[in-house]
């Protein structure tokens, strides 16, 4: 054993090579979060500059959040999915046939005009759906080995279709409780923030701290980085999928409970691009579609980037059309980085 | 020699029609580096898939410390004592190389917090730092993601792994294949040092010189069968070839060079004894 002397000292002598910043700075730098937050803070810092008597006031801020609550919830489910290295294209549609079949429970039970009894049970539907839509979606990703695009392609559509047989396409009347839309669709938390955006926080909060802090976070971040090793090492990497799957199920039912409690209607038609906005927000959150990296911090950050920019917007007086199109162009501009980078670092 | 920590007897495998494994033997004692060569299809990667739970046997029989055993996961043999480094590492390049160590065997915090399922991230990078520490590997950061890692840190974390978590056998499925040579002189160093805490190491290679560089002894596979055991003290890489070729046939005809002791102490073996 005598070799073993030279091998530590060779790996000093790198370490004196590197400059001396701290590796706390370092990886605060590597971060995708850290640039995200930045495009954030500019798109933030230029509206103010070009409007600073309108651009974010307190109703602004208010109405952003609010607006940006649901795809938050959704985002951070979608989140989980993609780290996996998976992804939901059915969101928007299970969100609808949660509402829709919630909203069918509390036309038999009240309709408008129905008591917390009916609230409590048609919330509990909504869940439920979302829960073991999700699920069974997972079960086909992980048991039966249908690709995850395939598979909730086919969902978004059958999800779709269910609920307009249900319905016969037309959005019923009587479909939330008046109780519901006042109390939590518009009604503010000590009359200042709104419930849509304290549910959504605090749903954000919870899943970012799981994915952040413990045993299913981890495993979720290891299943997505490599799944071989995962299985490897005694994770059931089948039963963690067809968990992460439920969970995005789970919360588009919780989202279709915030939209019904705001809009008071189940708009069977409007959700049809809502994958597509929230696998936007995830990817710009620093997501990558590969699997192994992302995180719900950085989902907030890109849920709010198209926010703001399209409340910045209309406030400048731009045509809002202009929106679509300067996502798009970030959202490959973001994906082309993360390539980038990943090549750089698998061969450093 | 004392009694064998690992034993395999005449363990068959097919694929298909593919016979990976015929009545393979192999052995394995408390404290020795013991080498597994043999030319490409000779069944090493097969007997240790087997040996290490990963792939089920048609036949045979596996003993540890002499009482048989059934392996059916990677968790079972790991309940064993039995650890494997996979030829691809088998590492997470997202998570770093605290989380890597601890993959499957996370430490929690206490109380409530403990039983939601909160790790505790300090006490594993603790107790990574200490496991890079003993095995002599100078990781600067074991909180950066192990896709930063050079091959031969990389080689060095998932060692430290198996180590980490090994009380009896390290299985490592050719270390040394992809490193430069002063990283191959590395992890050879931490092979001798694992065997120096009284683990065994099994080390497929096909690096001969290496071979005899690093193990005590030496067993080797044709056509999914044991052919002849060596010591490697007493051994020529010529011998070693000859073994894997077919051009010597050590275990039929006997007991060739350094191996009659062991070959004695040995179950008597039906395929061509004479």
């Amino acid at each position: 054993m005598t070799a073993q002397a030279p091998a530590p000292v060779k790996d000093r002598q790198e370490t004196a090579r590197r400059p001396p910043v701290p590796s706390w700075l370092r990886r605060v730098a590597a971060a995708n979060e850290t640039w995200t937050f930045g495009v954030l803070a500019l798109l933030v810092a230029f509206f103010t500059a070009a409007r600073p008597s309108t651009f974010l006031t307190r109703y602004d801020i208010t109405q952003i959040a609010t607006n940006a609550a649901i795809y938050l919830v959704l985002g951070v489910g979608m989140t989980y999915v993609i780290i996996v290295a998976g992804i939901d294209l059915s969101v928007g549609s299970v969100l609808v046939l949660s509402a829709v079949l919630s909203a069918e429970y509390t036309i038999h039970h009240g309709g408008a005009g129905s008591g917390w009894g009916t609230i409590a049970v048609s919330t509990l539907i909504a869940l439920a759906t979302g829960l073991l839509w999700g699920a069974l979606q997972g079960w086909l990703v992980a048991k039966a080995k249908v690709p995850p695009l395939i598979v909730t392609l086919g969902g978004f559509g059958a999800a779709l279709g269910a609920a307009q047989i249900i319905t016969g396409g037309q959005d019923p009347a009587g479909a939330v409780s008046g109780k519901l839309q006042k109390t939590i669709g518009f009604g503010k938390l000590f009359g200042q923030i709104p419930w849509l955006v304290v549910i959504a926080f605090a749903a954000t909060l919870v899943f970012g701290l799981v994915l952040a802090f413990t045993r299913f976070g981890r495993y979720t971040y290891a299943i997505g980085s490599n799944p071989e090793a995962a299985r490897r090492v005694g994770i059931n990497v089948d039963a963690h999928l067809v968990k992460v799957y439920a969970l995005v199920g789970l919360l588009s039912g919780l989202g279709s409970v915030m939209w019904l409690a705001y809009f008071g209607t189940t708009s069977i038609a409007g959700h049809s691009t809502d994958n597509l906005k929230v696998i936007t927000a995830v990817v710009l959150g620093g997501a990558s579609l590969f699997g192994g990296r992302g995180s719900v911090l950085g989902t907030v950050i890109g849920v709010f980037i198209p926010a703001v920019l399209s409340t910045g917007l209309i406030i400048m007086g731009v045509q809002q059309y202009w929106q679509d199109v300067a996502i798009g162009v970030v959202l490959v501009a973001a994906v082309y980085l993360d390539q980038f980078r990943r090549r750089g670092r698998d061969h450093g | 020699m004392a009694q064998p920590l690992l034993e395999a007897r005449r363990l068959t495998k097919r694929f298909g029609h593919v016979r990976a494994l015929q009545d393979a033997d192999f052995t394995a004692y408390p404290g020795e580096v013991v080498a597994l060569v043999g030319d490409n299809g000779a069944g090493k990667s097969s007997l240790v898939k087997t040996l290490s739970g990963t792939i089920r046997p048609d036949g045979g029989q596996i003993l540890v410390d002499g009482s048989p055993v059934e392996l059916h996961s990677p968790l079972d043999a790991r309940r064993h004592g039995i650890e494997t480094v996979y030829q691809d590492l088998a590492l997470a390049p997202d998570l770093d190389a605290a989380a890597n160590l601890h993959l499957g065997r996370e430490l929690y915090r206490g109380g409530l917090l403990g039983r939601l399922g909160v790790l505790d991230h300090a006490a594993m990078r603790r107790s990574a730092v200490t496991a890079f520490a003993e095995l002599g590997v100078d990781l600067q950061d074991v909180g950066a993601p192990v896709a930063t890692l050079s091959g031969g840190q990389r080689q060095s974390v998932a060692v430290a792994r198996a180590v980490a978590f090994a009380n009896r056998i390290i299985f490592m499925d050719e270390p040394t294949a992809a490193l430069g040579v002063v990283q191959r002189g590395r992890v050879l160093d931490t092979v001798r040092r694992v065997r120096d805490r009284g683990i065994c190491v099994v080390l497929i290679s096909h690096n001969m010189p290496e071979v005899l560089s690093v193990a005590d002894r030496v067993e080797v596979l044709r056509l999914g069968r044991r052919v002849a055991r060596f010591t490697a003290a007493d051994t020529t890489v010529e011998e070693l070839v000859g073994a894997m070729t077919g051009a010597l046939d050590a275990e039929s005809a006997g007991g060739a060079a350094g191996s009659a002791g062991q070959a004695a102490a040995d179950a008597p073996r039906k395929d061509g004894a004479p």
